[in-house]
């Protein structure tokens, strides 16, 4: 459903002002969506002014240094601090990416920081992404075979044949591109976005696997599928440079040529 | 955890505008105003077949400032629908889908929409005055 405005539970008010570091003359400003399930309050953007001579040089070493130094109550994911785990996906300055891998260098003038869009928050910079990991189970993200495996060794894949999962294999399910597309936000309860039809894709383009055709039947829908309308937020967003759009287009032509 | 009334993070809000964004919706728009402009042309239609006092009234309507002005942007619906619907075409297609080609061809149907939709009323200008 198309609701444009946030519920009345949802509005963003005004939050607290930190103090500036003591001696600090180099900082950076940094507004964060907070909410915490603890009190009945809306959520509020908080400001927090960051020492960049005493700090790392990613929006995250801002967070971490904010969290440590400021305010032990902000909340936030984050793992790897280096792009593979995609625990730090969030909001910054309008698009989503890694807070690990975004420089505050990249932004100029205040970092304004909210959790991925349109999803349930559990506290602060945390969303619940249980929907998505859902649909991500309902596509089967494991290899599907009826042939036995060859008795001597595993199934084997030629050059050309695993060079079509490249720009497919790499994605980390952050989550940046499914929660940028406005047909999720509307949809979500039946689209399945792009980060989910990317990785559909990605075992519909195995040539190991061999239930191409259950794959497209599960996909064959209204809703979990041709909800995608090439706004392409997805690839605009995404932080290790996919392209869910194109993979989607792809799983389309799928579907006509399987028609012959 | 169950009982908790979740706030829901902020969406348009907070999301930055970028083209390929703008030219998907205002597909979406001028499709729609196209349908809603379509009842114009009935109308049209209509009026001729009634009789000369109907087709009159329709006349003048269309030819005040307002209805040049809705006539105008009707046109200009009609091109740029056309024009991404270009788009569209080759994306059924499986090609155009990396994001420099996509900003130039958002560009360029924007561009060619109203070029085409000023072209359209210098000629119509110059035939009809």
């Amino acid at each position: 459903m198309v609701e444009l405005a946030l519920p009345k539970n949802s509005r963003v008010g005004t939050g607290k002002t930190h103090p500036k570091p003591e001696g600090a003359t180099n900082t950076k400003t940094f507004n964060v969506y907070r909410w915490s399930p603890d009190d009945a309050e809306n959520p509020r953007i908080d400001t927090y002014y960051v020492d960049l001579d005493d700090c790392g040089p990613m929006i995250l070493d801002g967070l971490i240094k904010i969290k440590n130094e400021i305010d032990p109550g902000l909340t936030f994911r984050r793992s790897c601090r280096e792009g593979i785990c995609g625990s730090c996906a969030m909001n910054i300055n309008g698009t989503n990416t890694l807070a690990c891998t975004k420089g505050m260098d990249e932004v100029d003038g205040d970092i304004n920081i909210y959790p991925l869009p349109h999803q349930p928050v559990v506290k602060d910079l945390v969303p619940d992404l249980t929907n998505f990991y859902a649909q991500y189970a309902s596509i089967k993200p494991w290899m599907q075979t009826q042939t036995p495996p060859p008795p001597d060794r595993e199934r084997l894949q030629s050059k050309e044949d695993r060079e079509k999962l490249d720009g497919l294999y790499e994605c980390i399910l952050c989550a940046c591109c499914s929660t940028s597309c406005p047909s999720y936000w509307w949809n979500s309860d039946r689209f399945l976005g792009p980060a989910i039809l990317l990785q559909a894709y990605r075992w519909l383009a195995d040539s190991r696997d061999e239930f191409t055709g259950e794959r497209l039947d599960n996909l064959e829908d209204p809703f979990r599928l041709y909800r995608c309308h090439t706004i392409m937020n997805c690839a605009n967003t995404c932080p290790k440079g996919l392209n869910p759009a194109k993979a989607i287009a792809e799983i389309k032509k799928m579907m006509v040529e399987r028609r012959g | 955890m169950a009982n908790i009334e979740r706030p829901l993070s902020p969406h348009l809000q907070i999301y930055k505008p970028q083209i390929t964004m703008v030219t998907s919706i205002t597909h979406r728009i001028t499709g729609v105003a196209l349908g809603v402009g379509t009842l114009l042309l009935a109308w049209w239609l209509i009026a001729a077949a009634t009789g000369p006092e109907a087709y009159e009234v329709v006349s003048q309507f269309l030819a005040s400032w307002f209805g040049r002005l809705v006539m105008f942007g009707f046109t200009w619906a009609l091109f740029y629908h056309l024009c991404n619907g270009i788009r569209h075409l080759f994306w059924d297609a499986g090609k155009g889908f990396e994001l420099p080609t996509m900003r130039k061809t958002g560009m360029a149907a924007i561009i060619a929409s109203v070029v085409l939709t000023l072209l359209t009323w210098v000629v119509a200008y110059g035939i009809g005055g």
